[in-house]
């Protein structure tokens, strides 16, 4: 049968295990940003907006979005590399005072065809109706220039090494069942001087906050997933999922014990969410 | 027997396993698809699945859950209505369901016509409905107030052949009327309020002026429609049950 491994708070098998969370995420996939809203009451985009600020990606970068799903990292880094492009291009042609109106018209045309500059997002998700959703989404906001959709697993993931300038993974580690074997995957495919981060719930220390934090989530949450989705047991399982998810500093040994240096974290909204960040030398 | 409730507050990391928690504290599953909730937990499904019903209302399954959440004074009462009655007793010991698989459709339709078999497969064609789209309960914390509510849901398709009443949205409110009469669950007697909002004047008239009353006074006059073992009348013409039961005549 397998070592005994935690569903939530229930007790399964490693393969049970991520089975149930495949069907977890099938289920949910069609509401995953409604409930991811109602949720987080909308802050949800804050932390994710923070990440990619943290990550201040400059224009031919290569990222890798683990368990992106439904896009939100990918589509946020594709705009921060349009504006800082922007910004480069204004500054060029501040500086090229001279110029014809022909030929500021034609360093137009040219660098339209590259607006973001080179810049690369492979989104990568084990669950196909993630990415399906994903791929809508991109659809219908109009982003298709420098996006890919991967399936894959972050535990074995289909790419070669060195390859990745930054690999982030946004509330997915949690649900990765060997959390050591993602993070190995992770190093593996980055290239030397490569980032990683990781965007993920975290433990609230503060014993009043945490009282609060467990009454919303436990008493809730899972109400919402019900009235919204008619889905309690998936949103029961997030937050058990969180309980049973390192705290900080374990998930940074685990980091270091995967060969990442100057790893550290950075709590958001009193440690509910940490963003870890290690490098690749 | 009935779970004594706890308020939820599990330790996942390092506390004592929640396994120990849930079961000293009488938070078990009672029956297939029960989920155990607080009553805080309770009153917010109730919130959000009467506003969520009116929203939306093709999310049958929030009017269910509104009907589990809020039925805790009307469920026990219907189920002593049956224990003290000869068939309803039968009823909640013999737990008979109605679904396709456990009907013999063909034996019903070849049944004559006013009869209640032959007249109940008509209706199910005619409104291209089917008993088995029935949700089950999930949030009732008795075992067997869960069937009660399991069989008022089933018996639902009954009443509109028994009521005479299509299922387009007035005929379901003449229903809701009758069922909010006859069970006192709040989540009939919100449906009939709040139902014929979306209704046009003209229907709005019929209903208040014909239908309605002969709802009330129908259910009114009706003994309790879960005391019927409708399993064991196919055979019945309909207007013989009408008249036994005590509903008048459909306008």
């Amino acid at each position: 049968a397998g070592p005994e491994m935690h569903f939530g708070f229930q007790s399964v098998t490693e393969e049970e295990r991520r089975e149930k969370i495949y069907q977890v995420f099938e289920s949910v996939a069609k509401k995953y940003d409604v409930m991811n809203d109602s949720m987080t009451l909308g802050i949800h985009r804050l932390w994710k907006d923070i990440l990619v600020h943290k990550m201040n990606p400059s224009p031919g970068t290569l990222l890798l979005d683990v368990a992106g799903g439904t896009g939100d990292i990918a589509f946020r880094f594709i705009n921060y590399v349009r504006s800082v492009r922007q910004q480069q291009l204004q500054r060029k042609l501040k500086h090229h005072q001279n110029l014809s109106w022909q030929e500021i018209f034609e360093s137009y045309q040219e660098d339209k065809l590259n607006s973001l500059g080179d810049s690369q997002v492979v989104v990568c998700d084990i669950n196909r109706e993630m990415l399906k959703v994903g791929k809508q989404k991109a659809q219908q906001l109009g982003y298709s220039e420098g996006l890919s959709w991967v399936l894959g697993n972050a535990e074995e993931l289909p790419f070669d090494d060195d390859k990745f300038d930054v690999y982030t993974i946004a509330f997915g580690i949690r649900n990765v069942t060997r959390i050591d074997l993602a993070l190995q995957e992770a190093y593996r495919v980055l290239k030397p001087g490569g980032r990683f981060l990781c965007l993920e719930f975290s433990r609230v220390s503060n014993p009043l906050l945490s009282r609060l934090y467990d009454l919303y989530s436990f008493q809730v949450i899972p109400v919402l997933g019900e009235v919204i989705a008619g889905d309690w047991k998936s949103y029961q399982y997030l937050v058990e999922s969180i309980r049973q998810f390192p705290p900080q500093e374990e998930l940074k040994e685990m980091i270091e014990d995967a060969g990442f240096f100057k790893v550290d974290y950075e709590n958001l909204n009193f440690g509910i969410v940490a963003i870890h960040s290690g490098f690749k030398l | 027997g009935t779970a004594r409730l706890s308020h939820s507050d599990p330790r996942g990391w390092d506390g004592r396993g929640v396994q120990e928690e849930e079961e000293e504290e009488g938070w078990q599953q009672l029956y297939p698809g029960h989920i155990p909730t607080s009553p805080l937990q309770k009153a917010l499904l109730a919130a959000g699945s009467a506003v969520m019903a009116l929203c939306d209302p093709y999310r049958h399954d929030m009017v269910a859950v509104l009907g589990e959440t809020t039925g805790c004074l009307a469920l026990p009462n219907l189920r002593d209505k049956m224990k003290h009655h000869p068939e309803g007793y039968r009823i909640l010991q013999e737990r008979p369901r109605i679904r396709l698989s456990t009907l013999d459709m063909a034996r019903l339709r070849g049944l004559p016509d006013g009869s209640l078999g032959r007249e109940y497969v008509r209706f199910l064609e005619d409104n291209r409905v089917s008993p088995d789209t029935r949700m089950p309960p999930k949030f009732v914390d008795d075992e067997e107030l869960a069937y009660v509510i399991q069989r008022y849901r089933e018996v639902h398709d009954l009443m509109h052949t028994l009521l005479g009443m299509p299922t387009n949205m007035l005929g379901e409110v003449v229903v809701k009327w009758f069922e909010a009469v006859q069970t006192g669950l709040p989540m009939c007697v919100l449906g009939a309020a709040f139902g014929p909002v979306r209704l046009s004047a003209r229907k709005l008239q019929v209903l208040a002026t014909e239908l309605v009353p002969w709802a009330i006074r129908s259910g009114r006059n009706a003994s309790c429609i879960l005391n019927v073992y409708y399993e064991q009348r196919w055979e019945q013409p309909v207007e013989s049950l009408r008249e036994e039961i005590g509903i008048f005549p459909p306008p």
